[in-house]
């Protein structure tokens, strides 16, 4: 690889770094922009399924390029801004939404050693990344100029503010057993253990050890998505659709793709952080990453399934959900986890 | 300068440092408050990669998540939300000029003398040494905070809980007759508390009887 790569490396000089990451960055974000088509797709089937209906059958065979139809048909409409937006922040606003969704994918490590960029800091820089997602929302609600807009960013900005520390109280915990901030290492500490002799290394992954956690985490990423039923951002019923009303054609597009994006994020990294990553569940099938994948989309299954199944849920009770569940359960869960890594009985040694 | 001498690092390094200052420019220059704070956001994240630059990946994380996710967000909710006259803002302008440029000479004249001394510079601090490729910066700096530096560091975040602590309580304001409903409640709740089964008799039909001259009398 190195002998060919070497002519190209010759002829960029200090400019070889940067196009050779940006060939691995098309590499990963292509075929993850064709998943999130795809789940569009697998959303509409799925919830059509749950309701016992067909869902979208028409284009193509079973449907099957029903994504292409929608991303043409969007790609097409006129893109129209309000008269009084603020015209450059609200072009702003969907790159801003959907950037950080794909720069995350900078640190996920997709089998051992397969990761675009192999941090120390891992955990911490996706925590980075997903603060700055906010900003897509509140640029777009307020640069929108609109009333149900604003409501919007302002509803949502404050949900993603609250179920943040869910989240990263929930990562708190898994970083005190794995001891590493890398997400690799956070992997291959879960496939270590008494389980993980016996050949059950399902038994031995964080969920199992960590499973409040595991929910506050699933669940608070739902939440920070703004998926069913946390999705008051754009109750239909209530503003509309949020900050998302006045963008049309492509502009409102990029939202849609940060919503999948991100939900395929979510998945993968609660993959990576509770399941065991690539790594088999039993003994005698190989490591691989099949197995990322398949918990990813098993995942991200469960975001639809969710959707389909609850009711919305109140305003209230989502800041509630949020702040006086979630953060006092991972507060004293930390507290008992540091007892049991201390305590004779810690599975951690 | 030859372009084939130049690193990659160095190009990285002259591309976030005049986003950096194109970006500090905006924010005072910026008619509308709320593009100030969003070029400020842009301030940061460049140097925060400029220290990504310098090695300093805890610093340079740290500010995108702490100023750039938290306080520069309370920030934009502020100026967002505060009607703010951008005439009446550039009213004392002139008033307010000859103060403003006392205080950025001191600052000029006071990075000047530090950064132009002899205490500072190449040769009184050398370059340090390159880091290993196994070095994390998160785990050096979390073993001095937790060992030698422990006290101070408790000590902080006894400071910041008081702060939590005190800033609730002042903005705390008990409303008398809030309708606030404990979920607890709700769903301890049984249906005999909320529904009476009364037994209430059937009424009878009234009974419409037939009157000789034709028209119907209703008799209840």
């Amino acid at each position: 690889m190195d002998q060919i790569l070497q002519p190209f490396e010759a002829f960029f000089g200090p400019f070889w770094v940067l196009i050779w990451t940006l060939v691995k960055i098309m590499i990963i974000v292509a075929p993850l922009m064709g998943a999130v088509a795809y789940t569009t797709l697998a959303e509409r089937k799925v919830i059509g399924w749950i309701q016992l209906r067909i869902g979208p059958n028409r284009v193509g065979p079973l449907g099957l390029l029903q994504p292409v139809a929608d991303g043409v048909k969007l790609l097409f409409k006129e893109v129209i801004s309000p008269t009084k937006a603020s015209t450059q922040l609200y072009f702003l606003g969907p790159v801003m939404a959907l950037a950080p969704a794909l720069v995350a994918w900078a640190v996920v490590p997709f089998d051992d050693g397969l990761v675009l960029s192999n941090i120390n800091a891992g955990v911490l820089l996706l925590m980075a990344i997903t603060s700055v997602e906010i900003y897509g929302v509140i640029i777009a609600g307020w640069a929108s100029n609109s009333k149900y807009a604003f409501l919007g960013a302002m509803r949502a900005s404050a949900q993603m503010i609250s179920y943040e520390l869910g989240m990263g109280f929930a990562l708190v915990c898994v970083l005190m057993i794995s001891g590493s901030l890398n997400l690799t290492e956070i992997v291959q500490a879960q496939g270590q253990g008494w389980f993980a002799e016996q050949g059950l290394g399902f038994l031995s992954w964080n969920w199992l050890p960590l499973l409040p956690m595991f929910l506050v985490y699933f669940i608070s990423g739902v939440a920070e998505t703004n998926r069913a039923p946390f999705d008051v951002v754009e109750g239909e019923s209530e503003i509309v659709a949020g900050h998302m009303i006045e963008y049309s054609g492509m502009s409102f597009s990029l939202f849609f793709l940060a919503e999948y994006a991100n939900m395929i994020l979510i998945s993968t990294l609660t993959a990576l952080f509770f399941l065991g990553g690539w790594l088999s569940p039993v003994g005698f099938l190989p490591d691989g990453i099949w197995w990322l994948l398949g918990k990813a989309a098993f995942l991200l299954f469960t975001f639809l399934w969710v959707r389909a199944t609850f009711p919305r849920f109140r305003y209230d009770q989502i800041m509630r959900l949020g702040w006086k569940v979630f953060v006092p359960l991972c507060l004293t869960w930390i507290m008992l986890l540091s007892v049991w890594l201390f305590s004779p009985l810690s599975i951690w040694k | 300068m030859n372009l084939t001498e130049l690193s990659f690092p160095t190009l990285c390094f002259y591309l976030c440092a005049a986003i950096t200052v194109a970006a500090a420019l905006g924010v005072i220059t910026a008619k509308n408050p709320v593009h100030a704070v969003l070029s400020l956001v842009l301030a940061f994240f460049s140097s925060g990669m400029i220290w990504l630059l310098l090695q300093a990946e805890f610093l340079a994380i740290s500010i995108v998540l702490i100023y750039i996710g938290v306080v520069m967000v309370l920030f934009l909710f502020v100026v967002m939300m505060v009607d703010i006259n951008a005439a009446r803002l550039r009213d004392g302008f002139w008033r307010y000029l000859p103060v403003g440029l006392v205080v950025a000479g001191v600052m000029v004249a006071e990075m000047a003398l530090v950064l132009n001394g002899r205490y500072f510079g190449l040769a009184a601090v050398p370059a340090p040494e390159p880091a290993a490729a196994d070095f994390s910066n998160v785990k050096m700096l979390a073993h001095l905070l937790y060992t030698e530096y422990a006290y101070a560091f408790e000590l902080a975040a006894l400071i910041l809980t008081v702060g939590l602590i005190a800033a609730v309580m002042l903005t705390f304001n008990k409303r008398v007759g809030s309708k606030r409903v404990d979920p607890a409640d709700q769903v301890a709740v049984k249906a005999r508390d909320r529904l009476v089964m009364h037994s209430i008799p059937a009424e009878k039909e009234p009974v419409v009887e037939p009157v000789t001259d034709g028209s119907a009398e209703v008799r209840s």
